[in-house]
């Protein structure tokens, strides 16, 4: 049976000119809106909350528990902070929401901000996405000229502003914290938690930091309701709700974004949007959601036959046949992160792949905690020995090491976003890696078969 | 000489002001317009900046070189940054960025002789889906193999009009224009 593609979030992505508020409000767009002001704040926060909706950003926390954590002192200002500075190897689904549809993210604000009584919105975008800010900057306009926020949110008293802000060029900016600081204007390190934005974030003010494509969402929440909308998903009883947007790239037949409900297999990812590993190769490995979520494999089969187990109904298939879902991949040992999988075929050396990751960490590790700093580094020294065949064995120890010193010693969860994936790969290819001490490793491409 | 920003672009800056609460938080918006005006980020604008929004220029200079967008030394009239994160080397990004250095005469990091031209190389442009790719000024260039990459660089030459200041800042005059 070929995988469910409804087309809720990407409605709009193949209408001509569908940035303008004219094709928007066409295709039934701030009717959500008019709905939501109806209900009013408390209905449209429960409703969210009973969407089982899970940050889309990667931690996948249930984004109306984090709502419940704003911290309102009546008189005080707080803040939404809508986190649209993707930057994952892997991840791009946040772009095309953007580029194609940026007044479902307006509508999505602004229910938000009347839900969360916050009266500014900053949207905190990469500044490499020219287009994706030009557009949301079009968006905001026409929605003001419009009545949809300005003085007023359709005629009612409710002062509302969102403020687009483009960000210098960081990865770690992803981190809510970083990007808070980024938004005041200080380079963007990571704050200790303990507080969390909640209660002090962005100049002070309790916020609220979610990721685009969570908020994007909340105007079908309202117009379906968050139950119906949480069916939607095959991982509903799981609390874990809705649709979602995917992405498959890497040795595929055909990259892209797709949407599809939660739960759906890195199988049917792979198989069924992606049109199967290219050339007809077999699969060597997949990194589930974004290069931070350690990499799976086909012939690794599930094993849990404790009842109580949270895969056990998946006892005995392979790991590509688990649904993805929050708890799900994490049980797995890896985790969901943004459902962005890279596809990786037979003729990929791992050596390769962690030396390409690891690069990447090394060169946006903010430099703030020492194990990250230094060990990010490291362990990109230490991958570019073993692709160059000048590794020995104990560079092999060492490169465990490493990874394990950082793993829960740093500030924010880049070091950890960096260990992961190489303890992972270390796991499952330790032979390929075992295999290059004193043999150089063929660069990706340039590989046979293995 | 001292920097200035030109009156349109200040007008641009008196607009986002009263949206923040502090004026700090202008630093990263004020510091694209200034790199938009000047090419790259000079002492002179660090110093403009610092005044601007009453902060020392440790302060200024600290943010300048966190942030990759920023340009401490002169860049050639078109910027490129071409991806080199996984999803596109998987996909051929190695082979791109070796014939856009031979096409260009000039390694990652540097500027070619007439100026025209720096090449980069950017870690993941969120555009995995269409690798390899690659950004030139404010365009994305996707799907790419070394054979359209002649049309792509003729064109950029041609285009007098652009400089890449102008044309990729993100908050800049262009962005702004309706369209």
């Amino acid at each position: 049976m070929p995988v469910e593609n409804p087309r809720i979030l990407t409605k709009n992505y193949d209408t001509p000119n569908a940035w303008t508020i004219e094709a928007y409000e066409r295709a039934g767009g701030y009717q959500s809106l008019r709905k939501a002001v109806e209900l009013g704040p408390e209905k449209i926060r429960e409703e969210v909350k009973a969407a089982n909706l899970r940050g889309r950003g990667g931690a996948g926390f249930a984004a109306g528990v984090k709502w419940s954590f704003l911290k309102v002192t009546p008189g005080k200002p707080n803040y939404i902070a809508v986190n649209a500075d993707e930057g994952e190897p892997g991840t791009f689904k946040d772009r095309t929401l953007m580029e194609k549809d940026p007044h479902r993210c307006v509508e999505g604000f602004i229910i938000s901000a009347y839900a969360l009584d916050v009266h500014t919105v900053f949207v905190f975008v990469r500044g490499e996405l020219v287009l994706a800010i030009k557009r949301l900057e079009q968006a905001v306009r026409e929605a003001r000229a419009k009545g949809y926020l300005g003085d007023t949110v359709l005629g009612r008293p409710f002062k509302l502003d969102i403020v687009v802000h483009a960000g210098g060029g960081a990865y770690i900016c992803g981190e809510e914290t970083s990007l808070l600081n980024a938004l005041e204007g200080l380079r963007g390190e990571p704050r200790l938690k303990p507080p969390f934005p909640a209660v002090i974030g962005a100049f002070g003010a309790p916020t609220i930091v979610n990721n685009l494509e969570t908020l994007a969402t909340v105007p079908t929440i309202v117009d379906l309701g968050g139950d119906a909308f949480s069916r939607l998903s095959r991982l509903h009883h799981l609390r874990d709700g809705g649709v979602r947007l995917y992405g498959v790239s890497g040795h595929v037949n055909r990259p892209g974004v797709y949407e599809a409900p939660v739960g759906i297999t890195l199988r049917e990812l792979i198989e069924d949007f992606g049109g199967g590993v290219r050339g007809g190769r077999k699969l060597k490995a997949v990194i589930p959601g974004g290069s931070s979520t350690p990499v799976l494999r086909e012939e690794d089969i599930v094993n849990a036959p404790d009842e109580k187990h949270p895969l056990h109904a998946w006892h005995g298939k392979s790991h590509l046949d688990v649904p993805m879902g929050v708890d799900t991949m994490r049980a797995l040992g890896t985790m969901l992160g943004t459902c962005c999988a890279i596809v990786m075929d037979d003729t990929t050396s791992m050596v390769r792949v962690a030396e390409n990751l690891m690069l990447f960490y090394a060169h946006e590790s903010c430099g703030q905690c020492t194990p990250c700093r230094e060990g990010c580094a490291w362990m990109a020294r230490l991958c570019r020995k073993f692709a160059d065949g000048t590794a020995t064995k104990v560079d092999l120890d060492t490169l465990g090491d490493v990874a394990n010193n950082i793993m829960g010693n740093t500030i924010c969860a880049l070091g950890d976003g960096a260990a992961m994936p190489m303890l992972g790969i270390l796991k499952l290819f330790r032979n390929e890696f075992e295999a290059a001490v004193g043999k150089p490793v063929p660069r990706i491409g340039e590989g046979a078969a293995s | 000489m001292a920097f200035e920003l030109t009156t349109e672009r200040l007008a641009i800056l008196e607009e986002l002001l009263p949206k923040y609460p502090t004026k700090r938080a202008l630093t990263l918006p004020l510091l694209h317009l200034c790199q938009e005006q000047a090419g790259h980020i000079t002492s002179d604008v660090v110093t403009y900046v610092a005044k601007k929004l009453e902060l020392s220029t440790a302060d200024v200079q600290g943010v300048v070189t966190f942030y990759t967008l920023y340009q401490q030394k002169k860049v050639g009239r078109n910027v490129i940054w071409v991806c080199r994160t996984l999803s596109c080397e998987l996909t051929g990004a190695r082979g791109i960025t070796h014939a856009l250095e031979k096409k260009l005469g000039c390694h990652v990091g540097e500027t070619t002789a007439d100026g025209e031209f720096t090449l980069f190389q950017a870690e993941c442009l969120a555009a995995c889906g269409q690798g390899p790719m690659m950004q030139l000024n404010d365009e994305y260039f996707e799907n790419l193999t070394p054979e359209k990459l002649d049309a792509i660089l003729d064109a950029a030459r041609r285009n007098k009009d652009a400089s890449c200041a102008v044309t990729f800042s993100p908050i800049g005059l262009r962005t702004r224009k309706q369209g």
